[in-house]
């Protein structure tokens, strides 16, 4: 057990642990990245195979390449519907998140600016209801959005995508932390009306903060599975996710499994392009969650 | 190539200012009060009016559902009266053999499954925060990569990865002697519990990790000129100190446990024969909803998000003693 020296400082350990030490260490976050990165891995390669070739073969290394065969099956199976759901899913996160992110700014903005009564038992409510988390409010939602006739819609997926009360939360803190007291007592002084000091002064400042809001509730969304599933009957109004695993269970009634593995292949590429290009916004969202 | 201690110092402890109310002069005359409490409220009003509508009306309107039943006259449901029903739902929903194994099987799986999870997320977010790790950015994002992805697609590639047919782990392991088939009735719990532990322990560890790094360096050199190092430094120093970090992550566990539902809704589309349509609760509550029973299916989600407010508070609470005593 020679990881028991890690972090030892150098000017102590001898040579010969210090390079066990280092062995240990990045071999077991080695075995760790294997785990999480080989399925992956092979969901890419698999999405290249010819379509009869899945079974053949080694599991994880390219065989019978013919990537450009399987994209167009996707895009063409049961009439094209895989760029609907796409569409479907890109409206959802996009429209749920902006929305949400800009009641959440004002919410946070006006939670922590403004002194009133009951402001605390406001922002208490909304932190108990993060607790309670969504999957358990959908059951009830579904009950209430049958009862208004607005299941199987747009409306059903959408509305409850744009509250966030987690959003609320963080837009608190990040209010508090970037919007200095005084300048927003400067553009009052000024005859800045309060809308007109919240949108040129206030949310400029935190824009930054926001994106990390936006980049959660977007993905948030993106990811949802149950909330579409039960509200959601036409094939024609699902997110992306609904779809593949719709096709998955179809397996049995004649859809190749090339196909849900490629449109699956496929789905997750813009995601993880947004992802790594902005991971440093994640991990600012992570801590002003975590380490308040 | 970043030193732990410019890693440190790169992301400083975000230190939050106390919200403060602002000042209002003694002789400031009320209205002035009344005035911010206005604005205030134009403020939350376009939020307050979608949370109440989306979040908390669908919980009255649940709770109310779970005290009535509908009775139906006639051979096809030609007239229904709705009738006050008391407890009786919630005396069903206790009756209901399913619903209460399916609570059971998920609690089994949790106190399994969590600890697992975050132990690993522990581990490994202390290896990277010790000396001897490399190429950190690149392991973190590697941990952190299945997270971006929606559970539904992991559940449906892991249902492909886990078949016995194209898996590429069963070939491996039959080669030396170990003959699974990780969808079988036996191993299907081990398979959602691994699914879960895949898309979460990077997130988890991150938080871990985020944690770490706020430990001011005072502290550590002065462990470390004490002569605490390694994991005595990691257990006497560095994991009490993200107490608060681990408690964050449990909390988030429990609630993530207690929602259970794509991971084995995906594997009973896939016709796993493992997995029944009613293994998690939730699952068991929105089947019922389709049969008509909405009524039970109301009084069932009440007892579940109960039930999850009280674990994840309780737990919240436990700690906090805990610490308080400590």
């Amino acid at each position: 057990m020679s990881v028991i020296y890690a972090g030892r400082p150098t000017r102590r350990a001898p040579r010969g642990t210090e390079i066990a030490s280092k062995v240990a260490v990045n071999g077991v976050l080695g075995l760790m990245a294997l785990y999480t990165l080989i399925p992956l891995w092979w969901l890419f390669v698999s999405a290249t195979k010819k379509s009869g070739y899945l079974y053949t073969g080694a599991p994880l290394w390219f065989s019978h390449f013919d990537l450009v065969a399987n994209v167009r099956t996707v895009f063409s199976f049961e009439g094209g519907i895989f760029s609907t759901w796409l569409a479907n899913s890109a409206l959802y996160s996009l429209v749920g998140a902006t929305v949400s992110t800009l009641l959440s700014a004002m919410a946070g903005y006006a939670l922590s600016k403004f002194s009133f009564r009951g402001r605390e038992s406001v922002f208490n409510v909304i932190l108990a209801s993060v607790l309670i988390p969504a999957p358990m409010f959908a059951l009830p939602l579904f009950l209430l959005m049958a009862k208004l006739d607005l299941t199987n819609s747009y409306w059903s997926v959408l509305l409850p995508s744009c509250v966030s009360p987690f959003g609320v939360y963080l837009c608190r803190i990040f209010a508090a932390a970037s919007v200095p007291d005084e300048l927003l007592e400067a553009a009052r002084l000024d005859g800045a009306g309060e809308g007109r000091t919240f949108f040129q002064v206030a949310l400029p400042l935190m824009a930054p903060a926001l994106v990390t809001v936006f980049l959660f509730q977007f993905v948030g969304i993106w990811n949802n599975y149950l909330l579409p599933s039960l509200m959601l009957n036409s094939s024609s109004l699902q997110p992306v996710t609904v779809g593949l695993v719709q096709w998955r269970s179809e397996f049995a009634n004649g859809v190749p499994p090339l196909v849900p593995i490629t449109g699956a292949a496929l789905s997750l590429l813009p995601l993880l392009v947004a992802f790594v290009s902005l991971q440093r916004f994640w991990r600012n969202g992570l801590t002003a969650g975590a380490v308040k | 190539m970043s030193s732990p201690s410019s890693a440190r110092t790169a992301s400083p402890p975000r230190s939050v200012p106390a919200v403060t109310p602002r000042v209002s002069p003694a002789g400031r005359p009320r209205r002035a009060g009344r005035r911010t409490a206005l604005t205030a409220s134009g403020f939350l009003a376009p939020f307050a009016v979608l949370f109440l509508t989306m979040m908390v009306a669908p919980i009255c309107y649940a709770i109310y559902q779970s005290f009535f039943t509908v009775h139906r006259a006639g051979l096809f449901g030609g007239t229904q009266s709705t009738e006050f029903a008391g407890l009786s739902n919630y005396a069903a929903a206790f009756g209901d053999h399913d619903f209460i194994a399916s609570i059971v099987r998920v609690v089994l799986l949790g106190c399994v499954q969590v600890p697992v999870m975050l132990g690993l997320a522990l581990l490994l977010a202390l290896l990277l925060d010790s000396r001897s790790a490399r190429l950190r950015k690149s392991f973190r994002l590697a941990f952190f990569v299945p997270y971006a992805l929606p559970g539904a697609i992991a559940a449906v590639m892991w249902s492909f990865l886990l078949a016995k047919s194209l898996s590429p782990f069963t070939g491996p392991l039959s080669h030396i002697g170990i003959d699974v088939d990780f969808l079988s009735p036996s191993w299907v719990p081990v398979s959602i519990g691994n699914m879960i532990t895949w898309g979460w322990t990077g997130y988890n560890m991150l938080i871990i990790y985020s944690a770490l790094q706020t430990i001011p360096a005072e502290v550590l050199e002065a462990a470390a000129l004490d002569g605490c190092t390694g994991w005595r430094l990691a257990w006497a120093v560095k994991i009490p100190l993200v107490r608060p970090a681990l408690v964050l992550t449990t909390v988030f566990s429990i609630i993530g446990t207690a929602q259970m539902y794509t991971e084995p809704a995906v594997l009973v589309g896939a016709r796993v024969p493992g997995v029944s349509p009613k293994f998690s609760p939730i699952m068991n509550t929105t089947l019922g909803m389709d049969l008509g029973g909405q009524n039970l299916a109301a009084a069932e989600s009440v007892v579940l998000a109960l039930l999850t407010l009280v674990l994840s508070f309780g737990f919240l609470k436990y700690t906090q003693r805990k610490g308080a005593m400590a």
